[in-house]
């Protein structure tokens, strides 16, 4: 009897071996969409990696229970935003490892802009116009700040946006307009 | 059934408020651009830093001197610990030692002290028995010159 025919049964291996696969599909697909989301939640290189290596590690743990019922990268943005928040939580009680804080500031963050085809002109109007955005995003609530950047840096609908962070879609659109509302006022006259 | 009548109320107009203000925003060109060139300038940093050579060798030369360091100073202080509680056990042998010394000392110093104040005793006792024979021998030899002279 020759193994692996399509009227057997699936092994406990092999099975597994199909898991192993699909979740390496879904790291080479989802890491760096994953590491861009921390990187611009925490502007910290190091922390970013190393939040995503424990996002990814996390996930492989707890793969056999997701259900699909969301996106893989939904239910990874989840996984990634409860670090983000143990992080925090963990860290203001570790006052000492302020001192290791490896974050840049918004000057340094908004430096990074696609050339494209733009004149020079434009593309420094565009750059100070980036770093009053990441102005508006320093002062955001940590709800708001998350709610926008997987609004406009993942470019998440509403509805994923509420499966990831486990808020209501009204709720949402609240945080939304409240940090768009934000950015438009530190934007002010430089538009 | 007012109070939640109104509150009902509240809530709706509420979340219509927020519906019509996020439609707004998001109705904004202007402001749509300019998102637009922070999720650009986000990808194009986080691309950088993603796709960027990472130190691997850099970073295990710089684990192992770390470990070799920490090791060192690891060993130095176990050294250290071991050494220091060597010394004071050794230090306590030599002043237990030191001690019981000079209580012998002391106490064969007592002793001959006591052995000559005993020899001082006998000595005098000696010298009186001495002095005070010849004295209970006065009458004979008194007796003894008389019988001469007779």
């Amino acid at each position: 009897m020759a193994a692996g025919t399509a009227l057997e049964p699936m092994t406990m291996a092999t099975a597994e071996e199909l898991a192993a696969e699909e979740f390496a599909c879904v790291v080479a697909t989802h890491r760096q969409q994953i590491f861009r989301f921390l990187l611009a939640s925490t502007r910290d290189m190091d922390l970013a990696e190393t939040l995503t290596q424990d996002c990814f590690l996390k996930a492989h743990r707890h793969w056999s229970s997701f259900r699909g019922e969301s996106s893989a990268i939904t239910w990874l943005m989840r996984i990634a935003i409860n670090l983000q928040k143990d992080h925090w939580r963990n860290r203001r009680v570790q006052f000492w490892r302020h001192t290791r804080s490896n974050a840049v500031d918004s000057e340094e963050a908004s430096e990074w802009l696609p050339s494209g085809e733009s004149s020079p002109e434009q593309q420094l109007l565009a750059r100070e116009q980036v770093k009053h955005v990441w102005r508006a995003v320093d002062g955001l609530s940590e709800r708001q700040r998350t709610v926008f950047l997987l609004r406009y840096v993942e470019e998440l609908d509403i509805a994923e946006i509420g499966r990831a962070t486990g808020l209501s879609e009204g709720t949402v659109k609240a945080h939304l307009s409240r940090a768009l509302s934000r950015v438009r006022g530190e934007l002010g006259g430089k538009k | 059934m007012r109070f939640e009548q109104k509150l009902g109320n509240n809530t709706g107009e509420s979340e219509e408020r927020t519906a019509r203000e996020f439609a707004q925003s998001v109705e904004d060109p202007a402001l749509d651009r300019v998102l637009s060139d922070f999720r650009a300038s986000v990808h194009a940093w986080s691309d950088a830093l993603y796709n960027r050579p990472r130190p691997i060798a850099a970073a295990s030369n710089r684990a192992v001197w770390r470990k070799a360091a920490a090791w060192s100073l690891g060993s130095m202080l176990a050294f250290g610990a071991a050494g220091g509680g060597v010394f004071e056990y050794r230090h306590r042998q030599e002043t237990v030692r030191i001690a019981a010394t000079r209580e012998a000392q002391q106490q064969r110093a007592l002793a001959e002290e006591r052995e000559r104040e005993a020899e001082k005793e006998l000595a005098k006792v000696d010298n009186d028995v001495a002095r005070e024979v010849p004295n209970a021998m006065e009458p004979l030899a008194q007796l003894m010159t008389e019988d001469e002279s007779q």
